[in-house]
């Protein structure tokens, strides 16, 4: 196992808050690691720091040997990154395949002359495309759905289908933000089976914020507790669960 | 066979009107933004043509001339863009408005100085007179702008649905913080549609100035051409030319069957129509987003 993400020292200043807190911590290719902590500890901005929408004060990040602070959020997806949000950021007004296809992106190798014209080049690529987000759509029983418009769909399925559109992009590393909140107890236990196929089968690294801790100690390999933005423990969903700091910080003082 | 006459002058007349309504949407769907220069950027692309080709100016032939105006208006186009309303970033929809309406009031300006304000017409191989078929007499200049119109429309659709960037500027206007995350270069792609809408407002220059006489103020007909882009439905490009061309043919059917005046409140009665009874457009394709 090498270390495919890893986070040195960031520190991420709003003002006078310190939203992160000189954190490390680094994530290995293959397994399913996940962050948890209260409210406003700081988990999704960890997430937005990989992914670029903000700068950090000091720190560094890296993912398989690039600096991403030396990129745009827009060229990060290039590198194998593809995340989900915690509010769900799909394409309204298109439908499930037409998000699943705009995962693709950046495959897209032909140029706008032959795409045009509509060369065989073009349409073989295509045909891989297609092939490539119908393989998403099996995998996430998404079949029922295909041709719907995002904007009629039940909130269970919207975050399926932008699962679905982070794995059409054939990541390396998938960043899960909040993937079971607002899902119901069945949808979260398909969840569960799909993040756990998603790195046996598809060997893709996982990273994840989420609240559920069946769910989190269920799928994951090692977990990261934060509060205040500081790191608060790591281990195993075990470890992390009996820490007294842990405890504290989720219960208060004398709880433990 | 005067209805015939009617309806092909009509047509013509609102592709051009179609063409700067789809300016408008081009725009507005990709970023949100009202450009109310765009009827001026389409009379300035058709007096850099004009400049290009009249042998008064530079004298080029006009199949330079055409794509060469065309290409230096999406140039300036993706330049306002990139200089001016990148870093309106995150003001109120009010400060673009009241910038694109200053600006109209400069590009006029400005094209007055350059070309003078008298009117002028363009030497273009479009306008070779009229021909008969019939008993009806169509003008060649209206039949080349109806098959001009009919084609640029068939290659944006085929752009929006085929290419990488057309679909890049789909995705980056319905949802910009996923589009970056797909690995869409959201502020370069809304670049390119600002150069993309002042291609469009070339061509409809272009076509303008081959029916007849052009001066500065000519583009004070991207008032109509709003209310055309209002009446299709404002988020959508199909009804952005369905818009134009029903107030292109209303005009001359108004003037010929109704008292003197009524052409000219004709497409502004049928805009309120269409606000009071389907606010969404007559060919609005989705709900304007709601909370």
């Amino acid at each position: 196992m090498s270390t495919l993400l890893e986070i040195n020292n960031a520190t991420l200043k709003f003002g006078g808050v310190v939203a992160v807190n000189d954190l490390t911590f680094s994530v290995e290719e293959g397994e399913v690691y996940a962050i948890v902590g209260p409210n406003g500890a700081g988990k999704s901005t960890v997430f937005n720091l990989i992914s670029r929408f903000y700068n950090p004060y000091a720190g560094s990040i890296t993912f398989d040997g690039h600096n991403l602070l030396d990129r745009n959020a827009d060229s990060v997806a290039d590198l194998g990154i593809a995340r989900t949000f915690q509010n769900i950021e799909l394409f309204d007004h298109a439908t499930v395949l037409q998000n699943l296809l705009v995962g693709r992106h950046r495959h897209r190798k032909t140029n706008l002359v032959q795409e045009m014209l509509f060369t065989p080049k073009v349409r073989q690529e295509e045909k891989r495309h297609r092939e490539a987000v119908e393989e998403v759509i099996d995998f996430l029983d998404l079949q029922p759905y295909r041709d719907k418009m995002i904007a009629g769909l039940p909130y269970g399925v919207r975050k399926v289908v932008e699962l679905g559109r982070a794995l059409a992009s054939g990541p390396r590393l998938l960043l899960l933000d909040e993937p079971a909140s607002g899902l119901s107890v069945e949808e979260t236990q398909d969840m569960r089976w799909w993040i756990d196929d998603i790195r046996k089968q598809m060997g893709i690294t996982v990273l994840m914020v989420e609240h559920d801790m069946g769910l989190v100690s269920g799928v994951s390999d090692r977990v990261l507790a934060l509060a205040d933005g500081a790191k608060l423990a790591e281990g195993t969903p075990q470890q992390v669960q009996s820490d007294p700091a842990v405890i504290e910080a989720y219960l208060g003082a004398g709880a433990a | 066979m005067e209805v015939v006459q009617l309806l092909v002058s009509g047509l013509a007349n609102g592709c051009v009107y179609g063409l700067i309504a789809l300016g408008f949407v081009l725009i507005y769907k990709a970023t949100e933004q009202v450009n109310f220069a765009q009827g001026d950027f389409m009379m300035l692309g058709a007096f850099v043509c004009l400049g290009l080709t009249n042998a008064h100016y530079m004298g080029l032939p006009f199949w330079i001339a055409a794509p060469l105006a065309i290409a230096i208006m999406a140039v300036l186009g993706y330049l306002l863009d990139f200089f001016v309303l990148r870093h309106l970033f995150g003001q109120s929809q009010t400060a673009v408005v009241i910038l694109t309406i200053a600006l109209g009031f400069v590009i006029r300006f400005v094209a007055g100085v350059i070309w003078s304000h008298e009117p002028q017409t363009l030497e273009s191989p479009l306008a070779i007179g009229d021909f008969n078929i019939g008993g009806v007499v169509l003008g060649m200049a209206d039949i080349a702008v109806i098959v001009v119109t009919v084609l640029l429309t068939y290659f944006l659709y085929q752009f929006f649905q085929r290419t990488k960037l057309g679909l890049a500027m789909q995705a980056a206007s319905q949802n910009q913080m996923a589009a970056y995350f797909m690995g869409i270069p959201v502020k370069r792609v809304q670049g390119m549609i600002w150069g993309l809408s002042g291609a469009v407002a070339a061509v409809a220059g272009i076509l303008f100035a081959s029916k007849g006489a052009i001066d500065p103020n000519a583009g004070l007909l991207g008032i109509k051409a709003f209310a055309a882009a209002v009446i299709g439905g404002f988020g959508s490009l199909p009804g952005a030319l369905m818009g134009g061309l029903i107030v292109g043919v209303i005009e001359p059917f108004a003037s010929r069957y109704f008292p003197a005046g009524y052409s000219q409140i004709a497409p502004y009665t049928l805009l309120l129509f269409v606000l009071v009874f389907r606010p969404h457009g007559l060919f609005s394709q989705v709900r304007v987003k709601k909370v």
